[in-house]
């Protein structure tokens, strides 16, 4: 069995049919599909044991909490973080913003500042920030990206504009690892250690980078990696925020709830230590949980050298059949380092319109401003078209998104 | 015509289609036909934001006091659905707009165009004719 077929056989999904073709499903940027071990997981733990973590004694609380941790301890191995206790679950991608940026905000780390993020990032790494300057009285410092049509279109953050900004009394860098919309796999390396250079804190935005790309977040050197567990083939409602163990410590709790403390009177409530003092409520165990098979079938297939081969026959594909389009503009095509996710317009031709006709011939794509306005306005003139493919996207489904995308233009061209 | 013999046209109408593609190849016609609104017309407050299309709605009301309907989008597969509504509601009473029953969006298999996640700003701009309607009714 080859690598495609034995990935395939993992996605039950992948067999369905949309319009009446075989689905093609090319929307994997905005979530990625669940293979059969989660699927498996979430049934099992919802059927033989569901309780409350961390909590009561009884036998049921207690397969729960290690079915728990086990997700938690999968996230650290992923990423390769130091200790179990620097890997906090959140909702997603968008609540471990929200907690950085609210504690940072009220730990009085931004006060008077500025806050420094590219050009690119999609509104959950853009409005968290906002939000923060309302109550800390920061600013937001803007990096553009080499993306556009009188641009060089790299998709390349400007770094000489970078390391300028970042002598602009910045307190803190909040970037993408890959834009959701440029598809470029940003140096995020190298922008650690140039805000380092500065002491200044770097939280990296994982969504998207987390999926294409092996992490180590101790290499990198980040303060903060995010990333949701639903682009990485576990189920919605869990993510996770890595934060440096000494950061952790010194923000101020976000919310707070049971779970969170140590002692609670009327008169003064402890806080529970790393990391619970960031997770308070009761958590969605089963999605955490789930977190294991997933990133085992990320580690074991989906980032394999198979995987990385064949993502780059799909992008070679990829790339030979957008340029066949007459009229299509590729954003970041000239990108040196991408993965296969793809952003465009074609002249004449209205993105909901292609969207919608490409979905009854069975492909789903995204389309609008994909919920980064900034950029899509910028290059895009507000939407767009995006593609975006996992290790489990055929040539095949390549070629029949060319075909379907060819017809859907001479339709709407007439 | 009434209302519902509107409808029941366009039902007909597309009954001949078997084919998703055909359907929707209909609809881009329907839309390329449809006449524009003019650009002086294209303000904000005619304005209905959909999340990725846009849609201008104008209405007048003549000395009967039926109530007429331009419309245009920016997307030519909305425009062309918007057509649709505006054949059913066009030089029709206040009242039978408000009284109306609309079913044939769902008939011809476009209830999706309907759903928030289309986005079209189909939902509202049904709103907006029936916002009218309720204006002329009392006024």
């Amino acid at each position: 069995m080859n690598f495609v077929q034995q990935i395939r056989g993992s996605f039950p999904i992948l067999g369905r049919k949309a319009g009446g073709r075989p689905l093609v499903y090319f929307d994997n940027a905005a979530t990625s599909q669940r293979p059969e071990s989660v699927l498996d997981l979430q049934q099992q733990l919802c059927s033989g044991h569901n309780a409350n973590i961390h909590r009561a004694v009884h036998t049921l609380s207690y397969e729960a909490t290690e079915a728990y941790e086990a997700g938690r301890k999968a996230a650290q191995a992923f990423i390769g973080a130091a200790q179990p206790e620097e890997i906090v679950l959140t909702a997603g991608a968008t609540a471990a913003i929200n907690l950085v940026a609210d504690c940072m905000a009220r730990g009085g780390f931004l006060s008077g500042g500025a806050i420094l993020l590219t050009e690119a990032e999609h509104h959950s790494n853009i409005v968290p920030w906002q939000m923060a300057c309302e109550k800390s009285g920061a600013r937001l410092e803007v990096v553009p990206v080499a993306a556009g049509r009188d641009f060089p279109n790299t998709g390349a953050v400007d770094m000489e504009a970078y390391r300028a900004a970042l002598r602009r009394g910045v307190k803190m860098v909040a970037i993408t690892h890959v834009s959701n919309i440029l598809g470029v796999v940003n140096p995020v390396k190298e922008m650690v250690a140039e805000a380092h250079a500065l002491g200044i804190p770097v939280l990296v935005d994982g969504a998207q980078g987390i999926v294409h790309r092996r992490v180590d977040v101790q290499d990198m050197d980040c303060d903060f990696y995010v990333f949701s567990g639903h682009k990485i083939y576990a189920p919605t409602g869990i993510g996770v925020l890595y934060g440096k163990r000494q950061w952790l410590e010194k923000l101020p709790p976000y919310m707070g709830g049971g779970d969170m403390v140590d002692k609670v009177t009327f008169e003064k409530t402890t806080y529970a230590d790393l990391p619970l003092k960031f997770e308070a409520g009761t958590a969605n165990f089963v999605a955490a949980a789930c977190l294991a098979p997933a990133l085992d079938l990320a580690t074991s297939l989906a980032l394999s050298p198979d995987a990385r081969e064949h993502e780059r026959a799909l992008m070679a594909a990829m790339a030979e059949s957008l340029q066949s389009i007459p009229g299509l503009w590729l954003a970041a095509a000239d990108a040196t380092d991408r993965i296969p996710l793809y952003s465009f317009t074609i002249e004449g031709v209205h993105p909901l319109d292609a969207a919608m006709l490409m979905d009854k011939m069975g492909v789903a794509l995204r389309s609008g401003h994909m919920c980064a306005e900034p950029i899509v306005d910028r290059i895009g003139g507000g939407s767009m078209l995006r593609a975006s493919l996992m290790a489990y996207n055929t040539l095949e489904e390549v070629e029949a998104f060319r075909a379907a995308l060819e017809r859907t233009v001479k339709m709407l061209k007439q | 015509m009434s209302i519902k013999e509107i409808q029941d046209q366009i039902i007909e109408e597309f009954s001949i289609y078997d084919e998703w593609l055909d359907k929707y190849e209909y609809l881009i016609d329907l839309g390329r036909e449809m006449p524009l609104v003019a650009e002086s017309d294209k303000t904000d407050s005619n304005l209905i934001d959909g999340c990725q299309s846009r849609v201008w709605l104008t209405c007048s009301r003549s000395a009967d006091g039926r109530l007429h309907f331009a419309a245009d989008s920016d997307a030519i597969i909305t425009k062309g659905i918007i057509s649709l509504l505006i054949r059913v509601f066009e030089g029709q009473t206040p009242q039978d707009i408000l009284a109306a029953d609309l079913y044939f969006i769902d008939a011809i298999g476009l209830k999706e165009n309907l759903s928030p996640t289309r986005a079209g700003g189909l939902m509202a701009m049904v709103k907006r004719i029936l916002a009218y309607a309720q204006e002329a009714a009392e006024g």
